[in-house]
Protein backbone atom coordinates (compact mmCIF):
# COMPACT_ATOMS: atom_id res chain seq x y z
CA UNK A 1 0.00 0.00 0.00
CA UNK A 2 1.34 3.31 -1.04
CA UNK A 3 0.30 6.63 -0.80
CA UNK A 4 -0.73 6.73 -4.80
CA UNK A 5 -3.17 3.72 -4.07
CA UNK A 6 -5.07 6.65 -1.51
CA UNK A 7 -5.36 9.57 -3.55
CA UNK A 8 -7.74 8.05 -5.95
CA UNK A 9 -10.12 7.33 -3.32
CA UNK A 10 -9.84 10.15 -0.84
CA UNK A 11 -10.39 12.03 -3.74
CA UNK A 12 -14.13 10.18 -4.79
CA UNK A 13 -14.99 9.96 -1.25
CA UNK A 14 -14.48 13.60 0.03
CA UNK A 15 -16.36 14.86 -3.51
CA UNK A 16 -19.38 12.71 -2.39
CA UNK A 17 -19.28 13.42 1.78
CA UNK A 18 -18.49 17.57 0.58
CA UNK A 19 -21.93 16.95 -2.05
CA UNK A 20 -24.09 15.42 1.17
CA UNK A 21 -22.92 17.98 3.86
CA UNK A 22 -24.07 20.75 0.85
CA UNK A 23 -27.70 18.35 0.43
CA UNK A 24 -27.01 17.92 -3.40
CA UNK A 25 -28.44 14.46 -4.51
CA UNK A 26 -25.34 13.02 -5.28
CA UNK A 27 -26.21 9.64 -7.11
CA UNK A 28 -28.61 11.74 -9.59
CA UNK A 29 -25.73 14.06 -10.23
CA UNK A 30 -23.07 11.24 -10.97
CA UNK A 31 -25.56 9.81 -13.23
CA UNK A 32 -26.08 12.95 -15.17
CA UNK A 33 -22.09 13.37 -15.30
CA UNK A 34 -21.87 10.09 -16.28
CA UNK A 35 -24.10 10.47 -18.93
CA UNK A 36 -22.16 13.39 -20.32
CA UNK A 37 -19.02 11.63 -19.98
CA UNK A 38 -20.44 9.30 -22.88
CA UNK A 39 -21.43 11.81 -24.99
CA UNK A 40 -18.09 13.10 -24.77
CA UNK A 41 -16.47 9.36 -25.83
CA UNK A 42 -18.72 10.02 -29.01
CA UNK A 43 -17.13 13.28 -29.78
CA UNK A 44 -13.57 11.77 -29.21
CA UNK A 45 -14.37 8.84 -31.27
CA UNK A 46 -14.02 9.65 -35.12
CA UNK A 47 -10.77 12.14 -34.45
CA UNK A 48 -9.55 8.85 -32.06
CA UNK A 49 -9.73 6.57 -35.18
CA UNK A 50 -8.45 8.94 -37.56
CA UNK A 51 -5.52 9.36 -35.64
CA UNK A 52 -4.86 5.63 -35.06
CA UNK A 53 -5.44 4.85 -39.29
CA UNK A 54 -2.61 7.69 -40.05
CA UNK A 55 -0.18 6.15 -37.31
CA UNK A 56 -0.62 2.48 -37.63
CA UNK A 57 -0.50 2.85 -41.77
CA UNK A 58 2.86 4.97 -41.62
CA UNK A 59 4.49 2.30 -39.48
CA UNK A 60 2.98 -0.61 -41.44
CA UNK A 61 4.19 1.21 -44.84
CA UNK A 62 7.75 1.26 -43.17
CA UNK A 63 7.47 4.99 -43.97
CA UNK A 64 8.85 5.45 -40.05
CA UNK A 65 11.73 3.68 -41.16
CA UNK A 66 12.33 6.10 -44.42
CA UNK A 67 11.94 9.25 -41.91
CA UNK A 68 14.29 7.64 -39.14
CA UNK A 69 17.46 7.01 -42.12
CA UNK A 70 16.66 10.58 -43.54
CA UNK A 71 17.14 11.42 -39.70
CA UNK A 72 20.36 9.93 -38.76
CA UNK A 73 22.65 12.36 -39.72
CA UNK A 74 21.32 15.00 -37.60
CA UNK A 75 20.84 12.72 -34.81
CA UNK A 76 24.64 12.91 -34.11
CA UNK A 77 25.11 16.75 -34.55
CA UNK A 78 22.00 16.65 -31.42
CA UNK A 79 23.80 14.79 -29.19
CA UNK A 80 20.89 12.01 -29.50
CA UNK A 81 21.98 8.47 -28.90
CA UNK A 82 21.45 6.99 -32.29
CA UNK A 83 19.21 4.29 -30.93
CA UNK A 84 16.92 6.76 -29.14
CA UNK A 85 16.07 8.42 -32.06
CA UNK A 86 12.63 6.15 -33.13
CA UNK A 87 11.44 6.56 -29.82
CA UNK A 88 11.90 10.63 -30.34
CA UNK A 89 9.69 10.34 -33.46
CA UNK A 90 7.11 8.18 -32.61
CA UNK A 91 6.46 9.51 -28.79
CA UNK A 92 4.40 12.79 -30.34
CA UNK A 93 2.61 10.70 -31.98
CA UNK A 94 1.56 7.37 -30.11
CA UNK A 95 1.82 6.40 -27.06
CA UNK A 96 1.32 2.35 -27.61
CA UNK A 97 3.87 2.85 -29.87
CA UNK A 98 6.67 4.49 -28.02
CA UNK A 99 5.98 2.73 -24.90
CA UNK A 100 6.86 -0.89 -27.02
CA UNK A 101 9.89 1.22 -28.62
CA UNK A 102 11.21 1.94 -25.06
CA UNK A 103 10.69 -1.80 -23.93
CA UNK A 104 12.84 -2.80 -26.65
CA UNK A 105 15.20 0.13 -25.97
CA UNK A 106 15.57 -1.05 -22.15
CA UNK A 107 15.86 -4.69 -23.14
CA UNK A 108 18.98 -4.21 -25.89
CA UNK A 109 20.72 -1.13 -23.99
CA UNK A 110 19.68 -1.76 -20.35
CA UNK A 111 18.46 0.67 -18.36
CA UNK A 112 21.43 2.18 -16.97
CA UNK A 113 23.17 2.69 -19.95
CA UNK A 114 23.38 6.40 -21.44
CA UNK A 115 20.96 5.72 -24.62
CA UNK A 116 18.52 3.42 -21.44
CA UNK A 117 18.67 6.91 -18.99
CA UNK A 118 18.07 9.27 -21.88
CA UNK A 119 14.97 7.60 -23.71
CA UNK A 120 14.04 6.98 -19.51
CA UNK A 121 13.97 11.11 -19.31
CA UNK A 122 12.09 11.48 -22.30
CA UNK A 123 9.53 9.13 -21.54
CA UNK A 124 9.44 11.03 -18.13
CA UNK A 125 9.03 14.04 -19.33
CA UNK A 126 6.79 14.13 -22.83
CA UNK A 127 3.21 12.86 -23.00
CA UNK A 128 2.08 11.62 -26.43
CA UNK A 129 1.07 15.47 -28.02
CA UNK A 130 -1.01 15.07 -30.76
CA UNK A 131 -3.13 12.55 -28.96
CA UNK A 132 -3.49 14.92 -25.79
CA UNK A 133 -4.45 17.61 -29.10
CA UNK A 134 -6.76 14.93 -30.88
CA UNK A 135 -8.99 13.99 -27.40
CA UNK A 136 -9.06 17.84 -25.76
CA UNK A 137 -10.33 19.53 -28.90
CA UNK A 138 -11.88 16.32 -30.50
CA UNK A 139 -14.30 16.71 -26.79
CA UNK A 140 -15.46 20.04 -27.57
CA UNK A 141 -15.62 20.16 -31.40
CA UNK A 142 -12.73 22.84 -32.13
CA UNK A 143 -11.43 22.80 -35.83
CA UNK A 144 -9.40 25.36 -35.49
CA UNK A 145 -6.21 24.87 -32.92
CA UNK A 146 -4.12 27.69 -34.16
CA UNK A 147 -0.63 27.56 -32.89
CA UNK A 148 -1.36 24.78 -30.46
CA UNK A 149 0.62 22.16 -32.56
CA UNK A 150 3.86 24.43 -32.98
CA UNK A 151 3.63 25.26 -29.52
CA UNK A 152 3.19 21.48 -28.30
CA UNK A 153 5.76 20.01 -30.89
CA UNK A 154 8.61 23.14 -30.09
CA UNK A 155 8.32 21.79 -26.20
CA UNK A 156 8.58 18.42 -27.52
CA UNK A 157 11.37 19.33 -29.23
CA UNK A 158 13.21 21.25 -26.36
CA UNK A 159 12.93 17.98 -24.12
CA UNK A 160 14.35 15.33 -26.71
CA UNK A 161 16.91 18.03 -27.19
CA UNK A 162 17.69 18.95 -23.40
CA UNK A 163 17.46 15.14 -22.62
CA UNK A 164 20.88 13.95 -23.25
CA UNK A 165 22.02 17.47 -22.25
CA UNK A 166 20.02 16.54 -18.20
CA UNK A 167 21.30 12.97 -18.06
CA UNK A 168 25.22 14.24 -18.53
CA UNK A 169 24.52 16.99 -15.85
CA UNK A 170 22.43 14.75 -13.32
CA UNK A 171 23.83 11.34 -13.75
CA UNK A 172 27.16 12.22 -15.67
CA UNK A 173 28.15 10.20 -19.15
CA UNK B 1 -3.17 22.07 -40.00
CA UNK B 2 -4.55 18.43 -39.43
CA UNK B 3 -6.83 19.00 -42.64
CA UNK B 4 -2.90 18.62 -44.07
CA UNK B 5 -0.96 16.98 -41.54
CA UNK B 6 -2.99 13.70 -41.96
CA UNK B 7 -3.83 13.21 -45.30
CA UNK B 8 0.21 13.92 -46.14
CA UNK B 9 0.96 11.16 -43.49
CA UNK B 10 -1.42 8.52 -45.16
CA UNK B 11 -0.12 9.46 -48.72
CA UNK B 12 3.50 9.11 -47.57
CA UNK B 13 2.63 5.96 -46.29
CA UNK B 14 1.13 4.47 -49.55
CA UNK B 15 4.01 5.99 -51.73
CA UNK B 16 6.33 4.07 -48.81
CA UNK B 17 4.65 1.09 -48.74
CA UNK B 18 4.74 0.69 -52.92
CA UNK B 19 8.18 1.42 -52.97
CA UNK B 20 9.18 -0.81 -50.74
CA UNK B 21 6.49 -3.11 -51.14
CA UNK B 22 4.91 -3.25 -47.69
CA UNK B 23 1.09 -2.67 -48.59
CA UNK B 24 -0.33 -6.04 -47.60
CA UNK B 25 0.83 -4.73 -43.68
CA UNK B 26 -0.68 -1.26 -44.92
CA UNK B 27 -3.72 -2.95 -46.21
CA UNK B 28 -3.96 -5.00 -42.43
CA UNK B 29 -3.50 -1.97 -40.62
CA UNK B 30 -5.82 0.00 -42.54
CA UNK B 31 -8.64 -2.76 -41.23
CA UNK B 32 -7.02 -2.49 -37.94
CA UNK B 33 -6.88 1.14 -37.30
CA UNK B 34 -10.52 1.39 -36.49
CA UNK B 35 -10.36 -1.49 -34.06
CA UNK B 36 -7.81 -0.09 -32.02
CA UNK B 37 -9.06 3.51 -32.09
CA UNK B 38 -12.28 2.03 -30.66
CA UNK B 39 -10.42 0.03 -28.02
CA UNK B 40 -8.48 2.98 -27.15
CA UNK B 41 -11.95 5.67 -26.80
CA UNK B 42 -13.40 2.20 -24.49
CA UNK B 43 -10.65 2.43 -22.54
CA UNK B 44 -10.93 6.53 -21.89
CA UNK B 45 -14.93 5.81 -21.76
CA UNK B 46 -14.79 4.41 -18.09
CA UNK B 47 -12.74 6.74 -16.63
CA UNK B 48 -14.56 9.91 -18.65
CA UNK B 49 -18.25 8.86 -16.94
CA UNK B 50 -16.75 7.79 -13.76
CA UNK B 51 -15.00 11.49 -13.31
CA UNK B 52 -17.72 13.49 -15.49
CA UNK B 53 -20.46 12.03 -12.91
CA UNK B 54 -17.68 12.89 -9.75
CA UNK B 55 -17.07 16.39 -11.13
CA UNK B 56 -20.92 17.22 -11.40
CA UNK B 57 -21.57 16.65 -7.48
CA UNK B 58 -18.62 18.52 -7.20
CA UNK B 59 -19.92 21.61 -9.08
CA UNK B 60 -23.02 21.07 -7.69
CA UNK B 61 -22.20 21.36 -4.21
CA UNK B 62 -19.40 24.23 -5.23
CA UNK B 63 -16.38 22.63 -4.75
CA UNK B 64 -14.56 23.12 -8.02
CA UNK B 65 -15.31 26.56 -7.57
CA UNK B 66 -14.03 26.32 -3.98
CA UNK B 67 -10.90 24.70 -5.40
CA UNK B 68 -10.34 27.26 -8.52
CA UNK B 69 -9.93 30.36 -5.85
CA UNK B 70 -8.00 28.54 -3.63
CA UNK B 71 -5.57 27.61 -6.90
CA UNK B 72 -6.15 30.41 -8.13
CA UNK B 73 -2.75 32.78 -7.86
CA UNK B 74 -0.81 30.13 -9.57
CA UNK B 75 -3.52 29.76 -12.38
CA UNK B 76 -3.12 33.68 -13.08
CA UNK B 77 0.26 33.28 -14.07
CA UNK B 78 -0.21 31.16 -17.06
CA UNK B 79 -4.42 31.99 -17.63
CA UNK B 80 -4.53 36.08 -17.48
CA UNK B 81 -8.15 35.57 -18.40
CA UNK B 82 -9.65 32.99 -15.77
CA UNK B 83 -11.78 34.59 -13.53
CA UNK B 84 -11.59 33.49 -9.78
CA UNK B 85 -14.31 31.97 -7.62
CA UNK B 86 -15.03 30.17 -11.63
CA UNK B 87 -15.97 26.41 -12.25
CA UNK B 88 -13.43 26.93 -15.04
CA UNK B 89 -10.48 27.65 -12.98
CA UNK B 90 -11.52 24.64 -10.07
CA UNK B 91 -11.95 22.57 -13.41
CA UNK B 92 -8.35 23.54 -14.39
CA UNK B 93 -6.76 23.08 -11.22
CA UNK B 94 -8.06 19.74 -10.47
CA UNK B 95 -6.54 18.45 -14.24
CA UNK B 96 -3.29 20.29 -13.23
CA UNK B 97 -3.25 17.90 -9.66
CA UNK B 98 -3.97 15.11 -11.07
CA UNK B 99 -1.48 15.73 -13.50
CA UNK B 100 1.14 16.14 -11.50
CA UNK B 101 0.10 13.57 -8.88
CA UNK B 102 0.62 11.02 -11.88
CA UNK B 103 -2.91 10.53 -12.73
CA UNK B 104 -3.30 10.18 -16.01
CA UNK B 105 -6.18 8.79 -16.27
CA UNK B 106 -8.13 11.14 -14.12
CA UNK B 107 -6.23 14.03 -15.61
CA UNK B 108 -7.73 13.29 -19.28
CA UNK B 109 -11.34 13.73 -18.29
CA UNK B 110 -11.15 16.58 -15.64
CA UNK B 111 -8.93 18.36 -18.85
CA UNK B 112 -12.24 17.84 -21.20
CA UNK B 113 -14.14 19.20 -18.44
CA UNK B 114 -11.92 22.30 -18.52
CA UNK B 115 -12.01 22.75 -22.25
CA UNK B 116 -15.99 22.22 -22.58
CA UNK B 117 -15.91 25.23 -19.54
CA UNK B 118 -14.02 27.20 -21.85
CA UNK B 119 -15.62 26.60 -24.81
CA UNK B 120 -19.01 27.66 -23.30
CA UNK B 121 -18.01 31.53 -22.99
CA UNK B 122 -15.84 31.25 -26.47
CA UNK B 123 -17.42 33.13 -28.45
CA UNK B 124 -16.27 31.32 -31.57
CA UNK B 125 -16.34 27.96 -30.49
CA UNK B 126 -15.21 25.98 -33.86
CA UNK B 127 -11.94 28.21 -32.68
CA UNK B 128 -9.16 27.47 -29.59
CA UNK B 129 -9.15 30.49 -27.21
CA UNK B 130 -5.77 32.00 -26.23
CA UNK B 131 -6.38 30.04 -22.57
CA UNK B 132 -7.51 27.00 -24.31
CA UNK B 133 -4.51 26.51 -26.12
CA UNK B 134 -2.26 27.10 -22.93
CA UNK B 135 -4.04 24.19 -21.27
CA UNK B 136 -3.55 21.95 -23.88
CA UNK B 137 0.36 23.02 -24.63
CA UNK B 138 0.21 22.48 -20.52
CA UNK B 139 -1.02 19.37 -20.84
CA UNK B 140 1.04 18.03 -23.62
CA UNK B 141 3.90 18.41 -21.09
CA UNK B 142 4.12 15.38 -18.23
CA UNK B 143 4.13 17.23 -15.51
CA UNK B 144 4.22 14.08 -12.95
CA UNK B 145 6.43 13.98 -9.85
CA UNK B 146 6.93 10.36 -10.01
CA UNK B 147 7.32 8.86 -13.30
CA UNK B 148 4.96 5.28 -12.06
CA UNK B 149 5.45 3.70 -15.71
CA UNK B 150 9.37 4.34 -16.40
CA UNK B 151 10.24 3.57 -12.96
CA UNK B 152 8.42 0.20 -12.78
CA UNK B 153 9.68 -0.63 -16.38
CA UNK B 154 13.46 0.19 -15.66
CA UNK B 155 13.52 -2.02 -12.37
CA UNK B 156 11.32 -4.43 -14.73
CA UNK B 157 14.43 -4.51 -17.09
CA UNK B 158 17.06 -4.38 -14.11
CA UNK B 159 17.80 -1.08 -13.43
CA UNK B 160 20.07 -0.55 -10.42
CA UNK B 161 18.29 2.80 -9.56
CA UNK B 162 15.15 2.84 -11.34
CA UNK B 163 14.00 6.07 -9.94
CA UNK B 164 17.76 7.88 -10.53
CA UNK B 165 16.43 9.91 -13.74
CA UNK B 166 13.88 11.79 -11.29
CA UNK B 167 15.77 15.09 -11.20
CA UNK B 168 16.84 14.80 -14.61
CA UNK B 169 13.34 14.23 -15.89
CA UNK B 170 11.92 16.99 -13.18
CA UNK B 171 14.73 19.57 -14.96
CA UNK B 172 13.39 18.39 -18.32
CA UNK B 173 10.28 18.55 -18.01
CA UNK B 174 10.41 21.91 -16.91
CA UNK B 175 12.20 23.30 -19.35
CA UNK B 176 9.99 22.19 -22.08
CA UNK B 177 6.80 23.22 -19.92
CA UNK B 178 8.61 26.73 -19.84
CA UNK B 179 9.24 26.43 -23.66
CA UNK B 180 5.63 25.24 -24.43
CA UNK B 181 3.95 27.98 -22.91
CA UNK B 182 6.21 30.75 -23.46
CA UNK B 183 6.26 30.09 -27.73
CA UNK B 184 2.31 29.76 -27.03
CA UNK B 185 2.30 33.51 -25.04
CA UNK B 186 5.24 34.99 -27.84
CA UNK B 187 2.77 33.65 -30.78
CA UNK B 188 -0.53 34.88 -29.35
CA UNK B 189 1.33 38.33 -28.62
CA UNK B 190 2.50 38.39 -32.53
CA UNK B 191 -1.15 37.11 -33.49
CA UNK B 192 -3.02 39.78 -31.50
CA UNK B 193 -0.54 42.47 -32.70
CA UNK B 194 -0.97 41.33 -36.51
CA UNK B 195 -4.25 42.10 -35.62
CA UNK B 196 -5.75 38.34 -36.20
CA UNK B 197 -9.72 38.49 -34.79
CA UNK B 198 -10.21 34.92 -34.18
CA UNK B 199 -12.26 34.23 -36.52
Amino acid sequence: MTFTDWILPVTAVFIIVYGLIKGAPVMDCFLDGAKEGFDTFLNILPSLIALITAVSVLKASGGLDVILWFMKPFASLTGIPSDVLPLVLLSPVSGSGSLTMYEELLKAAGPDSFSGRVASVIMGSTETTFYAVTVYYGAVGVKRTRFTLAAALLADCVSFLLAPVSVAMFLGK
Amino acid sequence: MMNIIWPAIIIFSFFAAAALGNMSDVSAALIEAGNSGVQLGIKLLGMLCLWSGLMRIASYSGLTEKIGSLMYPVLKLIFPKLRKNSEVAGAVSMNLTANILGLGNAATPLGIKAMKLMNQENKNPLTATDDMIFFVVMNTAAMHIIPTTVAMLRSQYGSTDPMEIMPAAWFNSFAALAAGITAAKILSLCLRKKGEKTK
